[in-house]
């Protein structure tokens, strides 16, 4: 699924990264355990969570993550948006709560890791 | 050639520095992201437990043209029974790391998982060293 469709379905806002919106997405992870993200070893992968601190955008560059998106329309920091600049990570928000972003992207064909 | 990274316990803003500098080491030297991978979610999840629960830390990064040898020396509470701390499931996190999205008893088995190497020595009220060797090609 193209990113950029990711974005509709969720009614999301792209933080930073929007020049990745024609990128394809195939798999999606939600946790907002850093430890359970680093387990994952898949490409196109887009993360969802609700934590909201620079340890998340660390742990996507640590473990290949290009895509973030953050749920519940919670507060990202510039140095967040800073890091994720930096390492090529986009960044989007959504005001939807994790479960129904999970639920809305999963019907649409996004596939779940484990 | 070897680096040297020092780090504060406590200082969450910037656990994961020293290993986001070796990422980009790796890359430069061409070794192949599916190894970097594995050697930096080690490193960080090491150089979390550092941040997390000791006072101060020095990470020593010998990279070889075959293998990396890390060493994670700090001073800290130590590690009382390193067996049970190797247990999925097993923390003794504080609300403050469980907030940053660690502390969940994952993070020794995922170094132990992504190490080919892993050696932990430990002295209560002293500190501990983890050394971790990963190899460019599988040997």
């Amino acid at each position: 699924m193209e990113l950029a469709r990711i974005v509709e379905i969720v009614n999301g806002r792209v933080i930073c990264g929007e020049e990745k919106l024609r990128r394809t997405v195939k798999y999606g992870f939600s946790s907002d355990l850093m430890s359970d993200v680093l387990t994952i070893n898949i490409e196109n992968l887009l993360l969802m969570t609700g934590l909201t601190n620079p340890q998340t955008i660390r742990t996507a560059e640590m473990a290949d993550i290009e895509f973030i998106l953050f749920v519940r329309n919670k507060k990202i920091t510039s140095d967040m948006i800073k890091l994720a600049r930096e390492n090529d990570i986009v960044l989007i928000t959504t005001g939807y709560s994790l479960f129904r972003t999970s639920g809305l992207l999963y019907n649409a064909g996004l596939k779940p890791v484990y | 050639m070897k680096l040297n990274f020092q780090v504060e316990g406590g200082n969450f803003a910037k656990a994961g520095a020293a290993s986001s500098e070796v990422k980009k080491m790796l890359k430069q030297l061409g070794v192949p992201p599916m190894i970097i991978r594995r050697i930096v979610v080690a490193l960080y999840e090491a150089e979390v437990n550092i941040v997390a629960h000791a006072q101060q830390g020095v990470i020593s990064v010998d990279l070889h043209h075959d293998k990396v040898e890390i060493e994670l020396r700090d001073k800290g509470p130590g590690i009382q029974d390193i067996s049970r701390a190797m247990q999925e499931g097993f923390s003794t996190a504080s609300e403050e790391v469980r907030a940053m999205g660690f502390g969940a008893g994952m993070g020794l088995p995922n170094i132990k998982k992504n190490a080919d190497k892993l050696h932990i020595e430990s002295q209560v009220g002293e500190g501990t060293t983890v050394y971790i060797t990963n190899y460019f090609a599988k040997p």
